[in-house]
């Protein structure tokens, strides 16, 4: 049997986002249910988020974030082979996200599947297309994080409406002879499924002090063995970009990376909670604020339901 | 390893000064987490996990809720 030949490395050369237009603030919130914007900034670090309006979906979202990352890498449609779409929040399940966003696209007959590793799929996703392109079963992949939160959120349940939102983030994948996505650290605790779950199978709920106390106890190790395996030291960081789940939880990681230099992406102030898009969302959007010069080494982590996560290091096109 | 109870007021106090910005002399046994202090029930995680590694004793999520006052702390770990 044969073995097709194998790339050095993958690298990520281009990025792109998708936000809805629907701005809804904090204020806005509080006529809705008792809260206030003074406690949603001090409690989870939210300032505003988007909501989608009733022309986005998943589908839509994430393609419109793909269309974005394939126009800035200047491949053709033609070009992509591999279509991978992290999202938890697809209503209609069948078929799956990536065939539909691969038609809207023009990319004919990419291989097309959807990952759900909840808030962690994004960097699940990119551990897929870079080991599919280094293995030579892929040459060009997009891979995608969508999600449309709203759908499943209660808009009586303060605890988790004023956390959430939607929106999405995307990046191409392709061949290189020097790798730019370091090896991906993933894995799982599925004992602890029971503290991210969907209420009466329609409402996002979570044990708010347990995902804390996990995520910032325990995800530090994490990095730490993304930083290790891609032999990246983390004076070496220019930014640490972790799945935007509270702005908390992302402070508290990042206090004990023991990059000091390093921007901490922020991005959950404006954007809100968008799990598997939080990631793609925050590198896009920082990487046009010119803060990620090309070549820079940033960190990528997701956490979320499952209990899930997955890192890795990767260099901004 | 047993400590005192002086021990571990003066313990929290670092941790409360560190984690909350509550100065170290405002935490006396007596004051409440949440009326007295101001601190948060994320911010009340982060004192359960310092204070873990600091005295060695887990505080579980389901009983950091009833523990209200500083004292009420001290006796948990001092139990």
């Amino acid at each position: 049997m044969n073995l097709l030949p194998a790339a050095a490395g993958a690298r990520v050369i281009a990025l792109g986002e998708y936000q809805p237009a629907n701005v809804v603030t904090n204020d806005d919130l509080a006529e809705r249910v008792e809260t206030s914007d003074e406690w949603i900034q001090s409690r989870v670090g939210i300032k505003e988020r988007r909501i989608a309006g009733p022309d986005d979906s998943v589908v839509s979202m994430g393609a419109a974030a793909g269309g974005k990352a394939l126009a800035a890498s200047g491949l053709a449609p033609a070009d992509i082979d591999l279509v991978i779409v992290a999202t938890c929040t697809l209503v209609d399940q069948i078929p799956n996200a990536a065939a539909r966003v691969s038609a809207r696209l023009g990319i004919e007959a990419p291989g097309a599947f959807d990952v759900n590793a909840a808030c962690a799929g994004f960097c699940y996703g990119l551990g897929l297309a870079a080991d599919s392109v280094r293995a030579g079963s892929a040459h060009n992949v997009l891979v995608i994080g969508s999600e449309k939160l709203s759908d499943w959120l209660d808009w009586e349940d303060r605890s988790t409406c004023v956390i959430f939102a939607d929106g999405a983030g995307a990046a191409v994948v392709t061949a290189a002879e020097t790798p730019g996505i370091g090896p991906v650290v993933w894995g799982s605790s599925g004992d602890r499924a029971d503290k991210i779950y969907l209420r009466d199978d329609k409402y996002l709920y979570q044990e708010g002090q347990a995902v804390f106390r996990w995520a910032t106890t325990e995800l530090n190790a994490v990095a730490a063995e993304a930083l290790r395996r891609a032999g990246v030291e983390p004076e070496q960081l220019t930014a640490f970009v972790p799945h935007q789940a509270n702005l908390r939880i992302v402070e508290a990681i990042a206090r004990k990376l023991g990059a000091p230099q390093a921007i901490i992406a922020r991005d959950i102030v404006t954007a809100g909670n968008t799990s598997s898009a939080s990631v793609p969302l925050a590198l896009s959007r920082m990487s046009g604020r010119g803060e990620l010069p090309s070549g820079s080494l940033v960190l990528t982590m997701g956490f979320g339901a499952g209990l899930t996560y997955s890192a890795q290091v990767l260099e901004i096109p | 390893m047993a400590h005192t109870e002086q021990e571990i007021l003066d313990g929290l106090g670092e941790i409360i000064d560190e984690i909350a910005g509550v100065s170290a002399s405002e935490v006396t046994p007596e004051k409440s987490f949440v009326d007295d202090l101001d601190i948060d029930s994320l911010s009340m995680v982060e004192i359960a996990v310092a204070a873990q590694d600091k005295f060695g004793v887990e505080i579980p999520d389901d009983q950091l809720k009833d523990l209200k006052t500083v004292q009420d702390v001290i006796n948990f770990i001092q139990k």
